[in-house]
């Protein structure tokens, strides 16, 4: 590995990491900004912003709401780029959509036109959840052109030769899927958690866990398990759609989020500073 | 083979855009395919086939249509999978998935079903096999299609509504994923039709191709030569890659894909609604459930919420597969509307003695618009009009499914409609 990017930065830096989700233009772009404000000051090192598709297929009933409440709104690439190009906040910035909408940005279904907004609007990194390695190449190359880190997802399954691959062509950070299913805050950390970092532990690439996480217990128990960082989405957009002053309440639920992390590193030894 | 130039896809189209969790599961599904279906290990293939012939009731008849080649002044052949048993060529798929997932050892069945005819065979395919099953249907299919429901449920199936979005196919697909993304490790996933990630639509088309084998082999053998032409209705294309499959290398044999025209093909971009499910002849290249192919979708690259008044073909999508050959030239699109569909149902039904789906309905309503007399009178009734012309002397429509299921939709559409081959409604106490 040659220089780290903004994202393995962020990551290192602020060992152990908190990620942010939130969707996009839920309910309005313009209170999507408040929100990577409010999430960016609670101390949210990365913040990934949905852009809404009309099929996700990943999402539990949290976010598939979150992203309906956006389209609705209207939210299209071009306005949720116009946000990003707007937004000043330290966290860097991840995009995290389905394939066809990377494909259908610009007038030929091509992934080159939404890589170069993305790259002009500040984006940090690009996470698809629909895309696994087998058919990332034209999306890993775009990547590398303009400088964004592809981030892949782990999941519980994946093992022996896929994860080889997988780890071979990550950048930014490895996105461990808790356990199976689709996104949701859940009541627990799984066992797969476990399971999967200790796969991972060999591989020098920063890891995070997501899928269910929604406390700052949780966060703490993640880490102390060996990960870099946790991913929390659900559990921040429930309190965007409580509509109960949504903004205090994303920078409070940031924070004990972050304390939890950091709870479950005082018993791990800090990574080597590279 | 005529379709691949990479193991995964067909041309540009197909692939496996899904969540890297699935991942592991398309390659186990895959290595089964290649050794159960492709290489007959452990006679998985001479058991499905005994399985179709005792439970299925195949072969199914191809059936010379007399008032339909007198109408339209040529020989019309109806290839009938509206016999198999559970009313649709569904379970050419169903079983042969469900048999392949008991001999994969897997413990659990799900499936989407749009018109409830995927549903319906899926659910006699897991009792047949003592296989737990569930289904997902859409909230607006389960109210138009309530027969189906309670034939699932009679077979011991589970029936779950989704209510996002329309509550059509699109939607229950969505659902059923969702489902498998869970329970992946102990579960089959029977996707209804070619279309999904890589191996699906390969394995799909290879259980239906049993419907255009038999249907060459029976016109050699009744009409002493190969067709001009095979029509086949597409919704994601299953029956219609299965009943052309056999004829992709008889250049001279022409295949038409008749898809849902619905109310009209213009789309509304506003509303992000298509009135139609005519993916083939309007739709453009994305990807949707997993694999490449034509869509309905947005300039953005939502996808469109689609109509029809079959459900079975109520899709943005569609086998990425039919998408290839249609643009190499193989396949012709065309497409029919509501109106055309239900008259054709009726005229099927009046003439000939045989109730067909609404989806099959479309194929016949091609015949009519290309063939029928209004289409020759046009144009002076001889020589041809060019579209009857094209389709030729000898023609194989497939009967894709019967139309029980279709009863109360038809009589709700038929009241609102003046159609020429309808009966008197009215005289329905309703
Ligand atoms: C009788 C019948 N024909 C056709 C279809 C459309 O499916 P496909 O295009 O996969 O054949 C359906 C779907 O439910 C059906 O029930």
């Amino acid at each position: 590995m040659t220089t780290d990017s903004d994202i393995e930065r962020a990551i290192r830096e602020n060992h152990p990491a908190l990620i942010a989700y939130i969707t996009a233009g839920d309910p309005t772009l313009e209170e999507t900004a408040e929100y990577v404000e409010a999430l960016d000051r609670g101390g949210a090192d990365l913040i990934e912003l949905g852009l809404p598709f009309s099929e996700p297929i990943a999402e539990g009933p949290t976010i598939q709401a979150a992203i309906n409440r956006s389209l609705e709104a209207g939210t299209t690439p071009d306005s949720f780029f116009e946000l990003v190009d707007d937004l000043d906040v330290e966290a860097p910035l991840l995009v995290m959509t389905y394939y066809n909408m990377i494909l259908q940005y610009g007038s030929e279904p091509a992934v080159e036109p939404f890589v170069e907004r993305a790259a002009d609007a500040g984006l940090a990194g690009i996470i698809v959840p629909d895309l696994p390695a087998e058919e990332s190449e034209p999306l890993r190359e775009a990547c590398e052109d303009h400088g964004l880190d592809l981030v892949f997802i782990v999941a519980p399954t994946t093992d022996g030769e896929r994860l080889e691959t997988i780890m071979s062509q990550v950048s930014g950070f490895a996105y461990v899927q808790a356990r199976l299913g689709t996104t949701g805050a859940r009541a627990d950390v799984s066992g797969a958690t476990h399971d999967s970092l200790t796969r991972l532990s060999e591989y020098d690439v920063p890891k995070a866990v997501g899928f269910g996480v929604s406390e700052g217990d949780h966060a703490a128990e993640i880490v102390e398990a060996g990960a870099d960082g946790v991913i929390v989405g659900s559990a921040l957009v429930d309190l965007i759609a409580e509509k109960e002053g949504p903004a205090t309440a994303l920078e409070a639920k940031a924070e004990e989020l972050k304390a939890g992390a950091r709870r479950g590193a005082e018993d791990v030894p800090e990574p080597e500073q590279p | 083979m005529s379709d691949s130039d990479n193991k995964t896809s067909f041309g540009a189209y197909g692939g496996q855009y899904v969540p890297e969790a699935l991942m592991p599961a398309l390659e186990e599904l895959e290595d089964a395919y290649e050794r159960y279906v492709l290489e007959n290990e452990d006679g998985f293939m001479d058991d499905f086939r005994a399985r179709m012939r005792e439970f299925g009731g195949r072969p199914t008849p191809l059936q010379r249509a007399d008032r339909l080649s007198e109408r339209y002044d040529c020989e019309v052949y109806l290839k009938r999978e509206d016999l198999v048993h559970g009313g649709a060529h569904k379970l050419n798929n169903a079983l042969g998935q469900v048999l392949l997932a008991k001999y994969m050892g897997k413990e659990r069945i799900i499936a989407e079903t749009g018109a409830g005819q995927h549903g319906t065979a899926t659910a006699m395919a897991a009792a047949h096999l003592e296989m737990p099953c569930e289904i997902y249907m859409g909230r607006t299919d389960v109210n138009r299609q309530r027969p189906n429901v309670y034939r699932m449920r009679m077979n011991g199936a589970a029936v779950n509504p989704v209510d996002t979005g329309r509550g059509t196919l699109k939607e229950a697909i969505n659902a059923t994923l969702r489902d498998w993304s869970k329970s992946v490790e102990t579960t089959h996933y029977v996707i209804g039709s070619v279309v999904g990630p890589h191996p699906f639509p390969k394995m799909v088309r290879d259980f239906q191709s049993v419907i255009g084998t038999e249907a060459r082999e029976q016109i050699r053998e009744q009409a002493g030569r190969l067709p001009d032409s095979v029509l086949a209705c597409a919704g994601g294309g299953s029956n219609t890659m299965g009943a052309f499959h056999a004829f992709v290398g008889d250049e001279d044999v022409g295949l038409y894909a008749v898809e849902a025209g619905g109310s009209t093909l213009e789309i509304d971009e506003e509303r992000g609604v298509a009135p139609n499910s005519a993916t083939l002849s309007t739709g453009t290249d994305g990807v949707l459930h997993g694999a490449m192919t034509k869509l309905l979708q947005s300039g953005d690259g939502q996808i469109m919420e689609s109509h029809s008044v079959s459900a079975g073909l109520d899709y943005a999508g569609v086998g990425p597969e039919l998408s290839y050959l249609v643009d190499i030239g193989r396949v012709t699109p065309v497409s029919v509307d509501d109106e055309a569909a239900l008259d054709a149902f009726h005229r099927l039904s009046r003439l000939e003695g045989i109730i067909p789906a609404l989806e099959s309905s479309h194929a016949l309503g091609y015949l009519e618009r290309a063939a029928g007399p209004a289409a020759d009178d046009a144009s002076g009734q001889r020589p041809r009009a060019e579209e009857h012309e094209n389709l030729g002397d000898l023609v194989v429509v497939n009967v894709s499914g019967r139309g029980d299921k279709d009863l109360e939709t038809v009589l709700e559409e038929t009241e609102k409609r003046d159609l020429e081959a309808a009966p008197d409604v009215e005289v329905f106490d309703r």
